[in-house]
């Protein structure tokens, strides 16, 4: 008999993977962030989120002080960079500068080339930063535990400074049964040379980030900077999280922070139908069942010389209505010139795929080409459905045949 | 010979009442496989298909010997069945169960530290012997016996390699769906290490896909240690950095985890990859030099 061996306590560099992907997640805005991290006891600047230029000075007015800070609010980092962090001296100065950047097109490395469309804007609380440091925690997958990340050089971007100075990069792993214990926290504080006093409070700051990345499924919590401000207080000067999708069903409250003008419209649209969909650049629709088989459909279309249009895995129980909505979603995307259909049927009858197509093309009346190859649970009875649905349809044995085909038939027209 | 599921598995069904878990069941029996039994909570005493339900697995192990499970348990309460069979002492649990949340697997694999119990899966296909029984949803059609393992942590791909290579005439031992999520139970290196303790496998086939770097840990075991042939295919070589491909493992970012670098690692670890999906039987066949 085989004995689970006791996890590894160190860890693997295959957090940063994560860290820096955390795409599978829900994500939310700065603001929101902060407020998730604050119901936890993490101490955030003071601010309020604004939607139009003059709620961003009436927010300037009430917070008061010398200076606020403009931030604009999308899903992507780099916004210093690309013009989305300002400071206004004055509330009129904070009603101007939100005028110019609700509404604006922020472009940075993370959004690409087409930018992001600012709808929101944070206004805070100006600070006196002594120092920036960076914090992050996230699962690891090699250890099957939570690993908190922190390095002195905050405020900048964290894999640059993994590659040019690993070093500075302190990882602790955390246990789930204890969560951080204090030396842990302190091992980070003087690890990043932070001054005596201000350990305990990042004893205190740890704890609370880890409580909240608990409670609340999040499979990310990065926080660039978190500031030593000239006072000695620590601060989340910005914050980014995600959550778990998987675990969205027992945070309601979580849900409404989805932003859908964050997202493609298709991609959005395939989500109510419980559709795995993301939209590329090429012209081969793809459907297939099955992620792992849908990206190598992607892969085979490729290197038969085609160019995927999407990614789209109907799921091992998908049926005929669910065939019906991926085809809508599919075809709407205007740059598809012909579908490939990959089917490998275990769970999912490829009958009940052929009755879904049939169904579909009828009354969609798809413009382009399909090619069909499927394989497995009834397949014969689904070839002989769609031989005589009388409707066009070019079916293949292989893999390899229906990307040939499908990209041949791209290429023609 | 086969791993971990053979003759003398006795299995029991958690969800078997379920929709998912009765046709499996179903399937599991109808090609040979010692179904014992089915635990749904609250239903204890009642029979289902002509099987005996009980209200635990600690019932279940008690009255019919069970020795392994296979758990259709939706993803709420999947975490609480992998620990509820790792408590009762079954030796082998297959989680088919997809979208568990991280951190109730986080628990389960820290209440499963030092215990007796493997798990594959969770958010996989199961584990098919060839001629022998399986626990899980691979259709057994496509399946013959022989002498080639798989190892893989997609679904469908697994079922196109067993097909694959069921048409270049050659059959399985032993064909494992590890699952796709950031988390699991058996990983590949654990897989190939069953497989070159099993004289009857051959060959393996390996199948990984995009996201982390189990892949590469898998090429410096092959490398240091793995003496039977490999040939290897990595799902993903056209995704775009950044995105979730479905399974919640599957993202690059950072320029880590590309399947390009995946590749590379096993090619150099003497592994025959392929580049095309369609080509995983073929590149089989030359490997074995038939």
């Amino acid at each position: 008999m085989q004995v689970r061996e006791p996890r590894r306590r160190y860890v693997s560099i295959d957090c940063f993977v994560q860290l820096l992907g955390a795409f599978h997640a829900l994500k939310i805005h700065e603001y929101q962030a902060k407020s998730v991290l604050a119901r936890f006891g993490v101490p955030v600047p003071r601010g309020e989120v604004a939607f139009s230029a003059a709620e961003a000075g009436d927010i300037a007015r009430r917070l008061g002080g010398d200076i606020a800070v403009v931030k604009a609010q999308i899903h992507a980092g780099g916004r210093g960079k690309g013009g989305g962090v300002k400071l206004a001296k004055s509330p009129e100065e904070a009603e101007q500068l939100a005028k110019q950047m609700i509404g604006m097109t922020l472009i940075t490395h993370q959004t690409g080339p087409e930018g992001k469309k600012v709808g929101r804007v944070l206004i805070e609380e100006g600070l006196q930063i002594d120092r920036e440091l960076y914090l992050s925690i996230v699962i690891d997958r090699a250890s099957a535990s939570p690993v908190i990340i922190a390095s002195a050089a905050g405020g900048m971007d964290i894999e640059e400074v993994a590659a040019s100075h690993p070093e500075q990069i302190l990882r602790e792993a955390i246990d789930p049964g204890t969560g951080v214990i204090p030396f842990q926290a302190r091992k980070l504080a003087f690890g990043m040379g932070l001054p005596a006093a201000a350990a305990p409070k990042l004893v205190k700051v740890l704890d609370s980030i880890y409580k909240a990345f608990i409670e609340t499924d999040a499979s990310m919590i990065e926080i660039n900077p978190l500031i030593l401000t000239k006072g000695g207080d620590l601060l989340a000067l910005d914050a980014k999280v995600s959550f778990d999708d998987n675990a969205l069903y027992r945070h309601p409250d979580l849900r409404d922070f989805r932003d859908l003008t964050e997202e493609d419209p298709l991609e959005v649209e395939a989500s109510k139908f419980s559709l795995n969909y993301i939209r590329l650049e090429g012209n081969i629709g793809c459907m297939v069942n099955g992620a792992g088989l849908a990206m190598a459909t992607m892969d085979i279309i490729k290197l038969a010389g085609g160019e995927p249009a999407n990614f789209l895995d109907v799921g091992g129980g998908a049926n005929a209505e669910q065939i019906r909505n991926a085809f809508k979603i599919l075809t709407s995307d205007k740059n598809v010139k012909a579908v490939l259909i990959n089917i490998f049927g275990g769970i999912l009858r490829c009958d009940v795929l052929a009755q879904g197509v049939i169904a579909a093309v009828t009354e969609l009346g798809v413009p382009v080409p399909i090619v069909i190859r499927m394989e497995g649970t009834n397949v014969d009875e689904g070839k002989r459905m769609l031989r005589e649905s009388g409707l066009n349809f070019t079916t293949a044995d292989s893999m390899g045949e229906a990307a040939d085909t499908v990209v041949a038939l791209a290429k023609a027209r | 010979m086969a791993v971990l599921l053979d003759k003398n598995t006795r299995l029991v069904v958690q969800g078997l009442t379920g929709r998912e878990g009765t046709f499996h069941a179903k399937a599991a029996a109808a090609y040979g496989t010692t179904v014992v039994g089915g635990v749904t909570p609250g239903k204890g005493g009642t029979r289902h298909e002509g099987w005996p339900v009980f209200n635990s697995v600690h019932d279940a192990v008690r009255e019919t010997g069970a020795n392994a499970t296979v758990i259709f348990v939706p993803p709420p309460f999947a975490a609480d069945a992998i620990m509820e069979a790792t408590d009762a002492g079954i030796s082998l649990a297959v989680c088919i169960t997809e979208g568990i949340p991280t951190i109730d697997m986080l628990r389960a694999f820290t209440f499963m530290e030092g215990k007796a119990t493997r798990l594959i899966g969770p958010n996989c296909p199961g584990i098919i012997s060839a001629g022998k029984g399986k626990a899980g949803i691979i259709p057994a059609h496509i399946c013959r016996e022989g002498r080639i393992g798989i190892v893989s942590k997609s679904g469908t791909l697994t079922y196109e390699a067993i097909h694959q290579l069921t048409r270049q005439g050659m059959g399985q031992t032993t064909c494992i769906g590890i699952g796709g999520d950031p988390l699991i139970g058996t990983s590949f290196i654990d897989a190939l290490k069953l497989f070159a303790a099993d004289p009857d496998t051959e060959a393996v086939i390996m199948i990984g896909e995009i996201g982390g770097t189990a892949e590469q840990e898998a090429a410096d075991f092959i490398k240091r240690e793995f003496k039977k042939p490999v040939v290897g295919f990595i799902a993903g070589q056209t995704a775009p950095p950044g995105r979730r491909m479905g399974h919640a493992g599957a993202i690059i970012a950072g320029g880590q985890g590309t399947a390009a670098e995946k590749m590379e690692a096993l090619t150099k670890a003497g592994v025959h990859v392929a580049k095309s999906p369609a080509d995983m039987g073929v590149r089989m066949k030359d490997a074995l030099g038939r």
